[in-house]
Protein backbone atom coordinates (compact mmCIF):
# COMPACT_ATOMS: atom_id res chain seq x y z
CA UNK A 1 0.00 0.00 0.00
CA UNK A 2 1.44 3.32 -1.02
CA UNK A 3 0.23 6.83 -0.53
CA UNK A 4 -1.57 7.63 -3.79
CA UNK A 5 -0.97 11.35 -3.44
CA UNK A 6 2.65 11.05 -2.47
CA UNK A 7 3.78 11.52 -6.05
CA UNK A 8 2.05 14.89 -6.27
CA UNK A 9 3.98 16.18 -3.31
CA UNK A 10 7.25 17.95 -3.61
CA UNK A 11 10.46 16.50 -2.34
CA UNK A 12 11.45 17.10 1.23
CA UNK A 13 13.74 20.02 1.92
CA UNK A 14 12.14 22.45 -0.52
CA UNK A 15 11.18 25.87 0.82
CA UNK A 16 7.72 25.79 2.43
CA UNK A 17 5.06 27.75 0.55
CA UNK A 18 3.56 29.06 3.77
CA UNK A 19 5.64 29.58 6.85
CA UNK A 20 4.51 30.82 10.27
CA UNK A 21 7.17 31.61 12.82
CA UNK A 22 6.50 32.25 16.49
CA UNK A 23 3.18 33.82 15.66
CA UNK A 24 1.19 35.43 18.46
CA UNK A 25 -2.19 37.04 17.94
CA UNK A 26 -3.51 38.70 21.06
CA UNK A 27 -6.87 40.40 21.48
CA UNK A 28 -7.67 42.78 24.29
CA UNK A 29 -9.76 40.93 26.86
CA UNK A 30 -12.84 42.31 28.50
CA UNK A 31 -11.85 43.89 31.77
CA UNK A 32 -8.22 44.46 30.79
CA UNK A 33 -5.43 42.10 29.87
CA UNK A 34 -5.35 40.11 26.67
CA UNK A 35 -6.49 36.85 25.21
CA UNK A 36 -4.04 35.02 23.02
CA UNK A 37 -5.93 33.45 20.15
CA UNK A 38 -2.58 32.25 18.85
CA UNK A 39 0.23 31.73 21.28
CA UNK A 40 3.55 31.01 19.61
CA UNK A 41 2.64 29.07 16.49
CA UNK A 42 5.27 27.61 14.14
CA UNK A 43 3.85 25.96 11.05
CA UNK A 44 5.07 25.11 7.56
CA UNK A 45 2.92 24.19 4.59
CA UNK A 46 4.68 22.63 1.63
CA UNK A 47 3.71 23.50 -1.91
CA UNK A 48 1.15 21.04 -3.28
CA UNK A 49 0.04 19.54 0.00
CA UNK A 50 -3.28 19.55 1.81
CA UNK A 51 -2.86 20.53 5.42
CA UNK A 52 -5.77 19.93 7.76
CA UNK A 53 -5.88 22.08 10.88
CA UNK A 54 -8.16 20.65 13.54
CA UNK A 55 -9.22 22.00 16.88
CA UNK A 56 -12.31 22.83 18.88
CA UNK A 57 -13.92 26.21 18.37
CA UNK A 58 -11.80 28.83 20.06
CA UNK A 59 -8.59 26.89 19.51
CA UNK A 60 -7.37 29.59 17.13
CA UNK A 61 -7.87 27.84 13.78
CA UNK A 62 -9.80 30.67 12.11
CA UNK A 63 -7.35 33.27 13.34
CA UNK A 64 -4.50 31.20 11.96
CA UNK A 65 -6.13 30.87 8.54
CA UNK A 66 -6.81 34.61 8.31
CA UNK A 67 -3.17 35.39 8.90
CA UNK A 68 -2.18 33.59 5.71
CA UNK A 69 -3.95 36.08 3.43
CA UNK A 70 -3.44 38.83 6.00
CA UNK A 71 -7.12 39.46 6.63
CA UNK A 72 -5.77 39.63 10.16
CA UNK A 73 -2.26 40.41 11.35
CA UNK A 74 -0.12 38.82 14.02
CA UNK A 75 0.69 40.74 17.18
CA UNK A 76 4.19 39.36 16.83
CA UNK A 77 5.95 36.79 14.68
CA UNK A 78 6.06 36.46 10.91
CA UNK A 79 3.86 34.96 8.24
CA UNK A 80 5.58 34.27 4.93
CA UNK A 81 3.78 33.18 1.78
CA UNK A 82 5.76 32.22 -1.32
CA UNK A 83 8.76 34.07 0.03
CA UNK A 84 6.94 37.32 0.84
CA UNK A 85 6.38 38.33 4.42
CA UNK A 86 2.66 39.12 4.21
CA UNK A 87 2.51 40.20 7.83
CA UNK A 88 4.67 43.22 6.87
CA UNK A 89 2.85 44.30 3.70
CA UNK A 90 0.47 47.24 3.42
CA UNK A 91 -3.19 46.70 2.59
CA UNK A 92 -2.51 47.99 -0.93
CA UNK A 93 0.45 45.65 -1.48
CA UNK A 94 -1.65 42.78 -0.18
CA UNK A 95 -4.20 43.15 -2.96
CA UNK A 96 -1.93 41.45 -5.47
CA UNK A 97 -0.84 38.80 -2.95
CA UNK A 98 -4.47 37.94 -2.21
CA UNK A 99 -5.20 37.21 -5.87
CA UNK A 100 -2.82 34.31 -5.46
CA UNK A 101 -4.70 32.97 -2.43
CA UNK A 102 -8.28 31.81 -2.87
CA UNK A 103 -10.58 31.42 0.11
CA UNK A 104 -13.80 29.53 0.78
CA UNK A 105 -16.03 29.84 3.81
CA UNK A 106 -18.33 27.82 6.04
CA UNK A 107 -21.28 30.07 5.18
CA UNK A 108 -20.13 30.33 1.53
CA UNK A 109 -20.29 34.15 1.59
CA UNK A 110 -21.61 34.39 -1.94
CA UNK A 111 -22.83 37.76 -3.22
CA UNK A 112 -26.61 37.46 -3.21
CA UNK A 113 -26.86 40.48 -5.51
CA UNK A 114 -25.02 38.60 -8.27
CA UNK A 115 -25.72 35.47 -10.25
CA UNK A 116 -23.44 32.45 -10.08
CA UNK A 117 -21.70 33.86 -13.16
CA UNK A 118 -21.41 37.27 -11.52
CA UNK A 119 -19.93 35.77 -8.38
CA UNK A 120 -17.19 34.02 -10.33
CA UNK A 121 -16.63 37.13 -12.45
CA UNK A 122 -16.07 39.36 -9.42
CA UNK A 123 -12.47 38.34 -8.61
CA UNK A 124 -11.63 38.67 -12.32
CA UNK A 125 -12.97 42.22 -12.31
CA UNK A 126 -11.02 42.99 -9.17
CA UNK A 127 -7.85 41.59 -10.71
CA UNK A 128 -8.39 43.60 -13.86
CA UNK A 129 -8.56 40.58 -16.15
CA UNK A 130 -9.65 41.78 -19.61
CA UNK A 131 -13.33 41.26 -20.17
CA UNK A 132 -12.68 39.22 -23.31
CA UNK A 133 -11.12 36.49 -21.17
CA UNK A 134 -13.95 36.34 -18.63
CA UNK A 135 -16.29 34.21 -20.69
CA UNK A 136 -13.89 31.36 -21.25
CA UNK A 137 -12.46 31.43 -17.77
CA UNK A 138 -15.82 31.48 -15.99
CA UNK A 139 -17.23 28.82 -18.27
CA UNK A 140 -14.22 26.57 -17.62
CA UNK A 141 -14.53 27.06 -13.87
CA UNK A 142 -18.24 26.34 -13.81
CA UNK A 143 -17.66 23.18 -15.81
CA UNK A 144 -14.88 22.18 -13.43
CA UNK A 145 -17.20 22.43 -10.43
CA UNK A 146 -20.11 20.92 -12.37
CA UNK A 147 -22.42 23.92 -12.30
CA UNK A 148 -22.37 25.09 -15.92
CA UNK A 149 -26.16 24.82 -16.05
CA UNK A 150 -26.57 27.12 -13.04
CA UNK A 151 -24.61 30.06 -14.43
CA UNK A 152 -27.58 32.40 -14.39
CA UNK A 153 -29.10 31.23 -11.11
CA UNK A 154 -28.91 33.39 -8.01
CA UNK A 155 -27.22 31.93 -4.92
CA UNK A 156 -30.47 31.52 -2.94
CA UNK A 157 -31.75 29.17 -5.65
CA UNK A 158 -28.90 26.76 -4.96
CA UNK A 159 -28.45 23.98 -2.40
CA UNK A 160 -25.70 24.23 0.20
CA UNK A 161 -23.38 21.96 -1.74
CA UNK A 162 -23.93 23.92 -4.95
CA UNK A 163 -23.23 27.17 -3.10
CA UNK A 164 -19.93 25.82 -1.85
CA UNK A 165 -19.03 24.69 -5.36
CA UNK A 166 -19.69 28.24 -6.58
CA UNK A 167 -17.50 29.42 -3.71
CA UNK A 168 -14.75 27.11 -4.93
CA UNK A 169 -15.10 28.29 -8.53
CA UNK A 170 -14.95 31.89 -7.36
CA UNK A 171 -11.90 31.19 -5.22
CA UNK A 172 -10.13 29.60 -8.19
CA UNK A 173 -10.99 32.34 -10.68
CA UNK A 174 -7.67 34.16 -10.45
CA UNK A 175 -5.73 30.90 -10.72
CA UNK A 176 -4.29 30.98 -7.19
CA UNK A 177 -1.48 28.90 -5.79
CA UNK A 178 -3.16 28.46 -2.42
CA UNK A 179 -6.71 27.74 -1.34
CA UNK A 180 -7.75 28.55 2.22
CA UNK A 181 -10.78 26.57 3.34
CA UNK A 182 -12.55 27.77 6.48
CA UNK A 183 -14.75 24.90 7.71
CA UNK A 184 -15.91 24.34 4.11
CA UNK A 185 -18.23 21.42 4.88
CA UNK A 186 -19.46 22.23 8.37
CA UNK A 187 -22.76 23.61 7.06
CA UNK A 188 -23.34 20.64 4.74
CA UNK A 189 -24.98 17.24 5.11
CA UNK A 190 -22.79 14.09 4.86
CA UNK A 191 -23.64 13.35 1.22
CA UNK A 192 -22.87 16.87 0.05
CA UNK A 193 -19.79 16.94 2.25
CA UNK A 194 -18.24 14.04 0.38
CA UNK A 195 -19.01 15.72 -2.97
CA UNK A 196 -17.31 18.92 -1.88
CA UNK A 197 -14.36 16.97 -0.48
CA UNK A 198 -14.01 15.10 -3.77
CA UNK A 199 -13.96 18.44 -5.58
CA UNK A 200 -11.31 19.80 -3.23
CA UNK A 201 -9.23 16.69 -3.86
CA UNK A 202 -9.43 17.40 -7.61
CA UNK A 203 -8.45 21.01 -6.97
CA UNK A 204 -5.32 19.71 -5.29
CA UNK A 205 -4.50 16.82 -7.62
CA UNK A 206 -5.47 18.24 -11.01
CA UNK A 207 -4.60 21.89 -10.47
CA UNK A 208 -1.77 21.38 -8.02
CA UNK A 209 -3.20 23.93 -5.61
CA UNK A 210 -1.99 23.87 -2.01
CA UNK A 211 -4.92 23.68 0.42
CA UNK A 212 -5.03 24.73 4.05
CA UNK A 213 -8.27 23.45 5.51
CA UNK A 214 -9.55 24.11 8.99
CA UNK A 215 -12.25 21.93 10.46
CA UNK A 216 -13.45 20.25 13.61
CA UNK A 217 -14.63 17.19 11.69
CA UNK A 218 -12.05 14.42 11.79
CA UNK A 219 -13.56 12.46 8.91
CA UNK A 220 -12.97 15.48 6.67
CA UNK A 221 -9.32 15.47 7.64
CA UNK A 222 -9.05 11.73 7.27
CA UNK A 223 -10.38 11.69 3.73
CA UNK A 224 -8.57 14.77 2.47
CA UNK A 225 -5.52 15.93 4.37
CA UNK A 226 -1.97 14.80 3.67
CA UNK A 227 -0.85 16.31 6.91
CA UNK A 228 -2.63 17.39 10.07
CA UNK A 229 -1.93 20.06 12.65
CA UNK A 230 -3.88 19.81 15.89
CA UNK A 231 -4.57 23.03 17.73
CA UNK A 232 -5.49 23.61 21.33
CA UNK A 233 -5.64 26.91 23.22
CA UNK A 234 -3.80 28.85 20.54
CA UNK A 235 -0.99 26.37 20.03
CA UNK A 236 -0.22 23.64 17.54
CA UNK A 237 0.11 20.74 19.96
CA UNK A 238 0.85 18.06 17.42
CA UNK A 239 1.40 17.84 13.70
CA UNK A 240 2.36 15.14 11.30
CA UNK A 241 1.34 12.82 8.53
CA UNK A 242 -2.40 12.12 8.66
CA UNK A 243 -1.88 8.36 8.78
CA UNK A 244 0.59 8.58 11.64
CA UNK A 245 -1.64 10.87 13.64
CA UNK A 246 -4.67 8.63 13.23
CA UNK A 247 -2.89 5.37 13.84
CA UNK A 248 -0.87 6.62 16.80
CA UNK A 249 -2.02 9.95 18.21
CA UNK A 250 0.47 11.40 20.67
CA UNK A 251 -1.07 14.43 22.33
CA UNK A 252 -4.24 14.01 24.44
CA UNK A 253 -6.04 16.56 22.25
CA UNK A 254 -5.21 14.54 19.14
CA UNK A 255 -6.37 11.39 20.88
CA UNK A 256 -9.72 12.97 21.73
CA UNK A 257 -10.20 13.94 18.10
CA UNK A 258 -9.14 10.56 16.76
CA UNK A 259 -11.39 8.82 19.31
CA UNK A 260 -14.40 10.47 17.69
CA UNK A 261 -13.76 8.27 14.65
CA UNK A 262 -11.63 5.35 15.73
CA UNK A 263 -12.12 3.44 18.96
CA UNK A 264 -9.00 2.11 20.49
CA UNK A 265 -10.27 -1.04 22.17
CA UNK A 266 -13.82 -1.73 23.27
CA UNK A 267 -15.71 1.01 25.11
CA UNK A 268 -16.30 0.41 28.86
CA UNK A 269 -19.74 -1.14 28.54
CA UNK A 270 -18.75 -3.49 25.76
CA UNK A 271 -15.67 -4.42 27.76
CA UNK A 272 -17.80 -5.57 30.70
CA UNK A 273 -19.93 -7.75 28.44
CA UNK A 274 -16.87 -9.24 26.79
CA UNK A 275 -15.38 -9.96 30.19
CA UNK A 276 -18.43 -11.98 31.17
CA UNK A 277 -18.08 -14.20 28.14
CA UNK A 278 -14.33 -14.46 27.77
CA UNK A 279 -11.81 -15.54 30.39
CA UNK A 280 -8.09 -14.78 30.20
CA UNK A 281 -6.05 -11.70 29.55
CA UNK A 282 -7.51 -9.15 27.22
CA UNK A 283 -5.21 -7.03 25.09
CA UNK A 284 -5.73 -4.56 22.27
CA UNK A 285 -3.05 -4.73 19.61
CA UNK A 286 -2.56 -1.69 17.40
CA UNK A 287 -1.45 -2.66 13.92
CA UNK A 288 0.07 -0.15 11.56
CA UNK A 289 1.44 -0.60 8.09
CA UNK A 290 5.00 -0.15 9.17
CA UNK A 291 4.71 -2.57 12.11
CA UNK A 292 4.25 -6.34 12.16
CA UNK A 293 1.16 -7.77 10.48
CA UNK A 294 -1.52 -9.78 12.30
CA UNK A 295 -0.04 -12.95 10.78
CA UNK A 296 3.27 -12.27 12.59
CA UNK A 297 1.42 -11.87 15.87
CA UNK A 298 -0.66 -15.00 15.39
CA UNK A 299 2.55 -16.91 14.73
CA UNK A 300 3.88 -15.81 18.13
CA UNK A 301 0.72 -16.97 19.89
CA UNK A 302 0.79 -20.31 18.13
CA UNK A 303 4.49 -20.80 18.83
CA UNK A 304 3.96 -20.16 22.56
CA UNK A 305 1.04 -22.55 22.58
CA UNK A 306 -1.59 -20.12 23.80
CA UNK A 307 -5.16 -19.75 22.57
CA UNK A 308 -6.35 -16.43 21.28
CA UNK A 309 -9.63 -15.07 20.08
CA UNK A 310 -10.50 -11.86 18.32
CA UNK A 311 -13.30 -10.26 20.35
CA UNK A 312 -13.42 -6.67 19.16
CA UNK A 313 -11.96 -4.21 16.70
CA UNK A 314 -11.78 -3.20 13.10
CA UNK A 315 -9.56 -2.00 10.34
CA UNK A 316 -9.48 1.69 9.45
CA UNK A 317 -8.06 3.36 6.44
CA UNK A 318 -6.62 6.79 5.93
CA UNK A 319 -6.60 7.65 2.24
CA UNK A 320 -5.89 4.06 1.31
CA UNK A 321 -3.46 3.16 4.11
CA UNK A 322 -4.81 0.84 6.76
CA UNK A 323 -4.39 0.40 10.47
CA UNK A 324 -6.44 -1.32 13.14
CA UNK A 325 -6.96 -1.74 16.84
CA UNK A 326 -7.82 -5.41 17.43
CA UNK A 327 -8.76 -6.76 20.84
CA UNK A 328 -7.90 -10.36 21.67
CA UNK A 329 -8.40 -12.59 24.65
CA UNK A 330 -5.39 -14.78 25.29
CA UNK A 331 -5.76 -17.95 27.34
CA UNK A 332 -3.42 -20.74 28.38
CA UNK A 333 -0.74 -21.38 30.97
CA UNK A 334 -0.06 -18.12 32.84
CA UNK A 335 3.61 -18.17 32.03
CA UNK A 336 3.12 -18.92 28.35
CA UNK A 337 0.52 -16.14 28.05
CA UNK A 338 2.81 -13.64 29.79
CA UNK A 339 5.65 -14.66 27.53
CA UNK A 340 3.54 -14.43 24.39
CA UNK A 341 2.17 -10.99 25.25
CA UNK A 342 5.63 -9.71 26.09
CA UNK A 343 6.92 -10.99 22.75
CA UNK A 344 4.02 -9.43 20.84
CA UNK A 345 4.69 -6.14 22.59
CA UNK A 346 7.99 -5.95 20.74
CA UNK A 347 6.12 -6.19 17.43
CA UNK A 348 3.12 -3.91 17.88
CA UNK A 349 1.70 -1.51 20.44
CA UNK A 350 -0.14 -3.43 23.16
CA UNK A 351 -2.80 -2.02 25.46
CA UNK A 352 -3.76 -4.33 28.30
CA UNK A 353 -7.32 -4.23 29.64
CA UNK A 354 -7.78 -4.80 33.36
CA UNK A 355 -9.33 -8.17 34.21
CA UNK A 356 -12.62 -8.28 36.07
CA UNK A 357 -10.81 -9.22 39.24
CA UNK A 358 -8.60 -6.18 38.92
CA UNK A 359 -11.49 -3.97 38.05
CA UNK A 360 -13.56 -5.26 40.93
CA UNK A 361 -10.58 -5.42 43.29
CA UNK A 362 -11.77 -2.53 45.38
CA UNK A 363 -15.26 -3.86 45.89
CA UNK B 1 -67.40 71.82 -2.35
CA UNK B 2 -68.05 74.93 -4.41
CA UNK B 3 -65.07 76.56 -2.78
CA UNK B 4 -62.88 73.61 -3.79
CA UNK B 5 -64.01 73.99 -7.42
CA UNK B 6 -63.11 77.69 -7.27
CA UNK B 7 -59.67 76.77 -5.98
CA UNK B 8 -59.10 73.97 -8.49
CA UNK B 9 -56.23 75.73 -10.26
CA UNK B 10 -54.46 76.42 -6.99
CA UNK B 11 -55.06 72.85 -5.84
CA UNK B 12 -53.33 71.30 -8.85
CA UNK B 13 -50.57 73.84 -8.58
CA UNK B 14 -50.09 72.93 -4.90
CA UNK B 15 -50.01 69.22 -5.79
CA UNK B 16 -47.29 69.79 -8.36
CA UNK B 17 -45.33 71.90 -5.91
CA UNK B 18 -45.50 69.15 -3.33
CA UNK B 19 -44.13 66.68 -5.89
CA UNK B 20 -41.37 69.10 -6.81
CA UNK B 21 -40.41 69.80 -3.18
CA UNK B 22 -40.52 66.15 -2.15
CA UNK B 23 -38.52 64.80 -5.06
CA UNK B 24 -35.90 67.53 -4.99
CA UNK B 25 -35.45 66.87 -1.28
CA UNK B 26 -35.33 63.13 -1.84
CA UNK B 27 -32.55 63.55 -4.39
CA UNK B 28 -30.47 66.05 -2.38
CA UNK B 29 -31.11 64.61 1.08
CA UNK B 30 -30.92 61.12 -0.37
CA UNK B 31 -27.42 61.68 -1.69
CA UNK B 32 -26.31 63.43 1.49
CA UNK B 33 -27.83 60.70 3.62
CA UNK B 34 -26.22 57.97 1.53
CA UNK B 35 -22.81 59.55 1.89
CA UNK B 36 -23.20 60.19 5.60
CA UNK B 37 -24.67 56.73 6.20
CA UNK B 38 -21.81 55.11 4.31
CA UNK B 39 -19.31 57.07 6.38
CA UNK B 40 -21.09 56.07 9.58
CA UNK B 41 -21.02 52.42 8.59
CA UNK B 42 -17.53 52.14 7.16
CA UNK B 43 -15.80 54.06 9.97
CA UNK B 44 -17.41 52.06 12.74
CA UNK B 45 -15.19 49.72 14.77
CA UNK B 46 -14.89 46.52 12.75
CA UNK B 47 -16.13 48.32 9.63
CA UNK B 48 -14.44 48.48 6.25
CA UNK B 49 -12.29 51.46 7.25
CA UNK B 50 -12.46 51.86 11.01
CA UNK B 51 -11.82 55.45 12.12
CA UNK B 52 -12.86 55.81 15.71
CA UNK B 53 -12.67 59.58 15.95
CA UNK B 54 -14.48 60.23 12.68
CA UNK B 55 -17.16 57.77 13.67
CA UNK B 56 -17.75 59.36 17.06
CA UNK B 57 -17.80 62.86 15.56
CA UNK B 58 -20.34 61.89 12.89
CA UNK B 59 -22.49 60.13 15.45
CA UNK B 60 -22.59 63.20 17.67
CA UNK B 61 -23.38 65.40 14.66
CA UNK B 62 -26.28 63.23 13.54
CA UNK B 63 -27.65 62.92 17.05
CA UNK B 64 -27.42 66.69 17.44
CA UNK B 65 -29.63 67.45 14.45
CA UNK B 66 -32.02 64.53 14.47
CA UNK B 67 -34.10 65.39 17.55
CA UNK B 68 -34.83 68.99 16.46
CA UNK B 69 -38.51 69.18 15.49
CA UNK B 70 -38.67 70.15 11.85
CA UNK B 71 -40.97 73.12 12.43
CA UNK B 72 -38.31 74.57 14.76
CA UNK B 73 -35.44 73.55 12.51
CA UNK B 74 -36.89 75.26 9.46
CA UNK B 75 -37.00 78.53 11.38
CA UNK B 76 -33.55 78.07 12.86
CA UNK B 77 -32.10 77.24 9.46
CA UNK B 78 -33.34 80.48 7.88
CA UNK B 79 -30.07 82.43 8.27
CA UNK B 80 -28.15 79.54 6.76
CA UNK B 81 -30.66 79.34 3.94
CA UNK B 82 -30.13 83.02 3.15
CA UNK B 83 -26.41 82.37 2.93
CA UNK B 84 -26.61 79.27 0.78
CA UNK B 85 -29.66 79.68 -1.47
CA UNK B 86 -29.98 83.46 -1.16
CA UNK B 87 -33.38 83.57 0.47
CA UNK B 88 -34.93 82.67 3.81
CA UNK B 89 -38.44 82.22 2.49
CA UNK B 90 -40.29 80.27 -0.15
CA UNK B 91 -39.71 76.85 -1.65
CA UNK B 92 -35.96 77.29 -2.01
CA UNK B 93 -35.50 77.91 1.70
CA UNK B 94 -37.90 75.05 2.44
CA UNK B 95 -36.03 72.58 0.24
CA UNK B 96 -32.74 73.68 1.80
CA UNK B 97 -33.98 72.93 5.32
CA UNK B 98 -35.74 69.76 4.25
CA UNK B 99 -32.63 68.41 2.50
CA UNK B 100 -30.48 68.94 5.57
CA UNK B 101 -33.00 67.33 7.89
CA UNK B 102 -33.47 64.48 5.40
CA UNK B 103 -29.71 63.95 5.15
CA UNK B 104 -29.45 63.25 8.86
CA UNK B 105 -32.59 61.14 8.97
CA UNK B 106 -31.68 59.11 5.89
CA UNK B 107 -28.10 58.60 7.11
CA UNK B 108 -29.46 56.51 9.99
CA UNK B 109 -31.71 54.52 7.68
CA UNK B 110 -28.77 53.84 5.37
CA UNK B 111 -26.53 52.88 8.28
CA UNK B 112 -29.11 50.46 9.66
CA UNK B 113 -29.58 48.76 6.30
CA UNK B 114 -25.86 48.43 5.71
CA UNK B 115 -25.42 46.79 9.10
CA UNK B 116 -27.66 43.98 7.92
CA UNK B 117 -25.15 43.02 5.20
CA UNK B 118 -23.29 39.86 6.24
CA UNK B 119 -19.72 40.86 7.18
CA UNK B 120 -18.67 37.55 5.62
CA UNK B 121 -19.31 38.77 2.07
CA UNK B 122 -17.28 41.90 2.76
CA UNK B 123 -14.48 39.70 4.06
CA UNK B 124 -14.77 37.54 0.94
CA UNK B 125 -14.39 40.62 -1.23
CA UNK B 126 -11.36 41.73 0.73
CA UNK B 127 -9.87 38.24 0.49
CA UNK B 128 -10.15 38.51 -3.31
CA UNK B 129 -7.97 41.60 -3.24
CA UNK B 130 -10.67 44.25 -3.57
CA UNK B 131 -9.92 47.64 -2.02
CA UNK B 132 -12.21 49.46 0.37
CA UNK B 133 -13.86 51.74 -2.16
CA UNK B 134 -14.51 48.89 -4.57
CA UNK B 135 -15.93 46.69 -1.81
CA UNK B 136 -18.19 49.53 -0.71
CA UNK B 137 -19.50 50.30 -4.18
CA UNK B 138 -19.64 46.84 -5.73
CA UNK B 139 -20.50 44.63 -2.75
CA UNK B 140 -21.79 46.56 0.25
CA UNK B 141 -24.30 48.76 -1.58
CA UNK B 142 -25.61 46.12 -4.03
CA UNK B 143 -26.05 43.61 -1.18
CA UNK B 144 -28.13 46.13 0.78
CA UNK B 145 -30.04 47.52 -2.21
CA UNK B 146 -33.41 45.90 -1.51
CA UNK B 147 -33.68 47.12 2.09
CA UNK B 148 -32.25 50.47 1.03
CA UNK B 149 -35.08 50.98 -1.45
CA UNK B 150 -37.58 50.27 1.33
CA UNK B 151 -35.70 52.66 3.60
CA UNK B 152 -35.79 55.41 1.00
CA UNK B 153 -39.50 54.81 0.49
CA UNK B 154 -39.94 55.31 4.21
CA UNK B 155 -37.86 58.49 3.99
CA UNK B 156 -39.97 59.75 1.08
CA UNK B 157 -43.13 59.44 3.15
CA UNK B 158 -41.44 61.24 6.03
CA UNK B 159 -40.44 64.05 3.67
CA UNK B 160 -44.04 64.43 2.51
CA UNK B 161 -44.95 64.78 6.16
CA UNK B 162 -42.22 67.35 6.89
CA UNK B 163 -42.97 69.32 3.72
CA UNK B 164 -46.48 70.03 4.99
CA UNK B 165 -45.16 72.74 7.33
CA UNK B 166 -43.91 74.73 4.34
CA UNK B 167 -46.24 77.58 5.21
CA UNK B 168 -43.94 78.60 8.04
CA UNK B 169 -41.43 80.02 5.59
CA UNK B 170 -43.92 80.86 2.90
CA UNK B 171 -43.35 77.73 0.89
CA UNK B 172 -46.05 76.11 -1.19
CA UNK B 173 -47.51 72.68 -1.67
CA UNK B 174 -50.52 70.80 -0.40
CA UNK B 175 -49.77 71.35 3.28
CA UNK B 176 -49.69 75.12 2.93
CA UNK B 177 -52.76 74.95 0.68
CA UNK B 178 -54.73 72.96 3.23
CA UNK B 179 -53.81 75.33 6.07
CA UNK B 180 -54.38 78.54 4.13
CA UNK B 181 -57.56 77.76 2.22
CA UNK B 182 -59.01 74.95 4.27
CA UNK B 183 -58.22 75.25 7.94
CA UNK B 184 -58.08 79.07 8.25
CA UNK B 185 -61.12 79.67 6.07
CA UNK B 186 -63.25 76.98 7.76
CA UNK B 187 -63.49 74.89 4.59
CA UNK B 188 -63.10 71.28 5.72
CA UNK B 189 -63.76 69.98 2.22
CA UNK B 190 -60.73 71.85 0.94
CA UNK B 191 -58.62 70.48 3.80
CA UNK B 192 -59.79 66.96 3.11
CA UNK B 193 -59.12 67.25 -0.59
CA UNK B 194 -55.49 68.13 0.19
CA UNK B 195 -55.30 65.30 2.71
CA UNK B 196 -56.64 62.79 0.16
CA UNK B 197 -54.14 63.94 -2.42
CA UNK B 198 -51.30 63.51 0.06
CA UNK B 199 -52.58 60.05 0.94
CA UNK B 200 -52.67 59.18 -2.76
CA UNK B 201 -49.05 60.30 -3.15
CA UNK B 202 -47.95 58.26 -0.19
CA UNK B 203 -49.82 55.17 -1.32
CA UNK B 204 -48.35 55.37 -4.79
CA UNK B 205 -44.84 55.95 -3.48
CA UNK B 206 -45.08 53.05 -1.04
CA UNK B 207 -46.54 50.79 -3.71
CA UNK B 208 -43.75 51.64 -6.14
CA UNK B 209 -41.08 51.27 -3.46
CA UNK B 210 -42.39 47.87 -2.38
CA UNK B 211 -42.54 46.62 -5.94
CA UNK B 212 -39.03 47.79 -6.72
CA UNK B 213 -37.61 46.31 -3.51
CA UNK B 214 -39.35 43.00 -4.18
CA UNK B 215 -37.94 42.86 -7.68
CA UNK B 216 -34.45 43.51 -6.36
CA UNK B 217 -34.69 41.06 -3.49
CA UNK B 218 -36.40 38.25 -5.38
CA UNK B 219 -33.62 38.10 -7.92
Amino acid sequence: MTDPAAGARPGAGSEPLIRLRDVVRAFPARGGGEVRALDGVDLDVASGEILGVVGYSGAGKSTLLRLVNALDRPTSGTVTVAGREVSALSERELRTVRRDIGMIFQQFNLFSSRTVWGNVAYPLQVAGVPKAEHRRRISDLLHFVGLADKAHAHPEQLSGGQKQRVGIARALATDPQILLADEPTSALDPQTTSEVLALLRRVNEELGITIVLITHEMDVVRSLAHRVAVMEAGRVVEQGDTYDLFSRPGHPATRRFVDTLVEKGPPARALDRLRERHPGRMVTLSFREQDASPADVFAVFVERGVQFELVHGGVEDVRGRTFGHLTFTVTGADEAVADAVARVATLVEVTEHATRDDAGGNA
Amino acid sequence: MDRLLELEGLFWDASLQTLYIVFTTLVLGGMGGLLLGLLLHTTRPGGIAPQRLVHVALNVLVNFFRPIPFIVFIAAAQPAARLVVGTGIGNKSLIFALSIAATFGISRIVEQNLVSVDPGVLEASRAMGAGRLRTTLTVLLPEALGPLVLGYTFALVAIVDMAAVAGVVGGGGLGAFALTYGYRQYEPVVTWAAVLMIIAFVQLAQFAGNRLARRIMRR
